[in-house]
């Protein structure tokens, strides 16, 4: 990387392809799953308001549906729907439902009984009734509502990355998971702007005088499905294999960056969360992911590693690094984190990755057997002489790792630990660490040298084939940088690795990254 | 015109409307009468079926209503309600029109009609691009009738249609009410529990209680020949008043005798139609001494002194208790 800190200006003028290209998906994303929501959220509402006794339950749906994590919901759908743009769609439709039925029940319902009374005396018919009176005096709960759905979906739609539908999402999470402040507001910024700018126009066109409004009736429609066609699938070259990369693999110099200049590797690809990637490559939706090499998914999918053959991939091996005020602090500390230093192999941490990811056995439990069989297992001793504070970011093994580390914490030494598990990406837990709201938590030597140091190329070019190389820099710079000190390394090394399903990489006879690229290149 | 045969509604076990029975004549003006509660709204509401009936038949110009679309029925019967019930997002111009908009009538002819109505009712045509909210209580309650006379039905009927007026307003829209043409060609049934305003408007009455007619007869009828004691209850407050709006210069004519009065005070001029209130307000206004009434079917003039009426008054009570 170069000694001069990048401005968020000149990120955003670099970037401005991209930018423009996530900003155009991201509305387009927005409108069409606001427009399929309006047309069946519309009828709903009026259909509850005539018949009330499906309200409750038809509105406890649209509730409950709303209350589901949007990443749950995600993959929920990769079975069914696949990934990309159709599943995210759904889940945004699905979020923007409730506000736009429950207002247009509202709605309807409070429009005055003595003008409905007048409207059947005058004799009109229920369609008449409903198109002439209650929709127009209900338009204004009704225009709050989709506004209020606008402002979910726009913010829900960074989502969308998690599942290769582009969107503001993937500068916001490549961002996080980078440890890339520009490239998170380049995204988050446009994403709030588009919120506000569609808060601002719904409000405008809800001040509209009724006459006016009819007109904005119409208009609308046309104006959702024109926004809508912004949203283009990302529309790359076809190969014959689909990968899906995380948006960190995507914005690295040992991951997607180094593919292409190094193997010359050109693939088309999507941008997806690794929390649903292994699951979309065994659904046959991708055929080549970008995993870790002791993700407990590999064996539970039956997915195979591809060699490295160029070795572009750094070594990732995992240590805690820990605060060095807090060593002088608690100086039992050190020695009892180096008890499982050497410990646990890339074998047997995929074996225990494999029985949280896979049998769902809680971390907790998984740490505690491996502990004991390894006769490393001490009661606890409830001892008070201080709380130490662990960190781990927010996957299975570095849950694994840090109840072991509890464990061990409270069997060894008179202090306590509070844990603070499930912190981001890299960025957030080491902005946590070195803001003094965690001592320590584990990390790994790449993630360490590339997202943490960002040194020159040349730099990284000459550590990266040697794993004592790169420990040693990692261990030198964090001391002198940032007062953190590397511990014993833990043993397994959980680097980048390139995946497919077993049987298609035994098929096409790829074992390694320059055998895929052969096969993409051969007609 | 309406008849009402044996018509009875119920609300789970109050007996709202109890078998009643009812005719209504050709432009003639009925009052249904009653306190809050006693049934007379939801009789209104089963003529245009906005309630079904439980039991009965409603006949409107020997038509079952019931055997009639409901919208196809309510097209030909305008109705006013309490609170107006104006349509906020239509303009005074579009709530008149909106019968005539249903019955697909042309443009031409729905302008025309809209600022036929406005004048006949009083109001400026500045009104017509207004909305409801921008005009006051009696104005809209104009516009609220003239939405029930747009497409010119020949039954109206009225639910409270004064009732949220103060009382000045309300005594003006009576006055324009009785003075409007239109009206005398309509078979209207109105609901009111404003004794007054019955007995002010109505051709005839049916005072009702707990779902049943008590009385059905004229005002003179409930005032002087009260059915029962209910009757004369309901009517005591206000009975001198009652009377006096009710007795006419004619049903007195044969208890006065033309004289001479010498003084020198101011006379008026009242026909046998004016009722002895009318006469009463416009003698006390001008402060008159003379009243110089006139027979309008035979020419025949009387001048009377205010005190000689008042005893022509109380001869014609005496007589009509011992009828």
């Amino acid at each position: 990387m170069n000694e001069h800190q990048q401005t968020l200006w000149e990120f955003m003028r670099q970037q401005s392809d991209k930018l423009a290209e996530q900003t155009l998906q991201h509305i387009g994303l927005t409108f069409i799953s606001l427009f399929i929501a309006v047309l069946i959220g519309l009828p709903l509402g009026i259909f509850i308001s005539r018949r009330k006794q499906f309200s409750a339950g038809i509105l406890g749906v649209a509730g409950v549906l709303q209350t589901i994590p949007s990443i749950a919901l995600l993959g929920f759908m990769i079975p069914v729907l696949g990934i990309g743009p159709k599943p995210a769609i759904t889940a945004l439709l699905l979020y923007a439902l409730l506000p736009i039925i429950r207002n247009t029940y509202t709605g309807i319902t409070g429009v005055d009984a003595a003008i409905k009374e007048a409207a059947v005396a005058m004799g009109m018919s229920k369609w008449q009734v409903l198109f002439k009176v209650e929709l127009p005096l209900a338009m204004p709960v009704i225009f709050a509502g989709i506004r209020t759905a606008t402002v979910i979906t726009v913010g829900v739609a960074t989502l969308a990355s998690y599942i290769a539908a582009g969107g503001l999402g993937e500068f916001i999470f490549g961002g996080i998971s980078l440890n890339n402040t520009n490239m998170i507001l380049a995204g988050a910024i446009p994403a709030a702007l588009l919120a506000i700018l569609f808060d601002f126009l719904l409000s405008r066109l809800q001040k509209l005088d009724s006459r006016k409004l009819k007109l904005a009736a119409f208009s609308l429609p046309v104006i959702l499905i024109l926004l809508s066609s912004f949203y283009l699938i990302p529309a790359t070259y076809a190969t014959k294999l689909k990968a899906g990369f995380t948006p960190e693999f995507m914005g690295r110099q040992d991951g997607n960056l180094g593919l292409q200049s190094k193997y010359g590797l050109h693939i088309n690809t999507v941008v997806i969360s690794d929390a649903v990637m292994y699951k979309a490559a065994y659904e046959k939706q991708l055929d080549v992911i970008s995993g870790y090499s002791t993700d407990g998914r590999l064996k539970a999918y039956g997915l195979v590693v591809l060699n490295d053959d160029k070795k572009i991939f750094p070594p990732y091996y995992a240590a805690p690094i820990v605060r060095e005020d807090a060593l002088v602090k608690y100086p039992e500390l050190e020695n009892t984190l180096n008890l499982l230093a050497g410990k646990i192999n890339d074998s047997v941490m995929t074996a225990l990755n494999y029985r949280t990811d896979y049998l769902h056995q809680t971390p907790e439990r998984v740490a505690k057997d491996f502990l004991i069989d390894h006769k490393l297992f001490k009661p606890a001793r409830n001892g008070n002489a201080g709380v130490i504070r662990i960190g781990s970011k927010i996957f299975g093994e570095q849950y694994i790792l840090a109840n072991m580390y509890s464990m061990l914490i409270k069997g060894y030494t008179d202090y306590d630990v509070s844990t603070k598990t499930g912190l981001g990406g890299t960025k957030i837990c080491f902005d946590a660490l070195t803001n003094n709201q965690i001592d320590f938590y584990p990390e790994y030597t790449g993630t360490g040298l590339l997202a943490i140091l960002q040194p020159q190329v040349k730099v990284v070019d000459s550590l990266t084939p040697n794993r004592d190389a790169t420990y040693q820099y990692v261990k030198d710079q964090f001391d002198k940088k940032y007062q953190v000190k590397w511990l014993k390394p833990i043993g397994f090394n959980n680097a980048y690795a390139l995946m497919m399903r077993a049987k298609q990489a035994e098929k096409l006879n790829i074992k390694t990254i320059s055998n895929l690229k052969r096969y993409l290149e051969s007609k | 015109m309406i008849k009402v045969q044996h018509l009875s509604k119920h609300f789970g076990s109050v007996k709202a409307v109890d078998d009643i029975s009812f005719e209504v004549q050709e432009h003639e003006n009925l009052i249904l009468l009653g306190t809050s509660g006693c049934g007379k709204t939801t009789t209104l509401k089963m003529i245009n079926r906005l309630i079904e009936a439980d039991g009965g038949k409603i006949f409107i110009n020997n038509k079952n209503v019931t055997e009639q679309l409901p919208e196809a029925l309510r097209l030909g019967i305008g109705y006013v309600l309490q609170n107006n019930g104006l349509f906020p997002h239509y303009t005074v111009a579009e709530n008149i029109a909106v019968v005539p908009q249903l019955l697909k009538w042309d443009k031409k002819k729905i302008e025309k009609r809209t600022t036929e109505l406005l004048e006949k009712l009083h109001l400026s045509a500045d009104y017509l691009k207004a909305y409801p909210n921008e005009l006051s209580g009696g104005q809209q309650q104009r516009i609220g009738l003239a939405r029930a006379l747009a497409a010119d039905p020949a039954v109206l009927l009225m639910d409270e249609p004064f009732g949220a007026l103060d009382n000045v307003t309300r005594s003006k829209i009576h006055a324009e009410f009785k003075a409007l043409d239109e009206l005398k060609r309509k078979t209207i049934i109105m609901v009111t529990h404003d004794v007054q305003e019955a007995f002010e408007l109505g051709d005839r009455i049916c005072l009702m209680d707990k779902g049943k007619i008590i009385q059905d007869g004229t005002p003179a009828e409930l005032l002087f020949k009260p059915q029962n004691d209910f009757v004369k209850e309901f009517l005591k407050e206000q009975r001198l008043l009652l009377k006096f709006k009710t007795i006419t210069v004619k049903s007195l004519w044969h208890l006065l005798s033309n004289e001479e009065i010498k003084g020198l005070g101011p006379g008026i001029l009242v026909n046998d139609k004016d009722d002895l209130w009318t006469v009463l307000e416009r003698s006390t206004f001008f402060n008159a001494e003379r009243l110089n009434m006139m027979n309008l079917e035979n020419k025949e003039m009387k001048t009377v002194s205010f005190e000689s009426l008042m005893s022509a008054f109380y001869q014609y009570q005496k007589g009509d208790s011992h009828e």
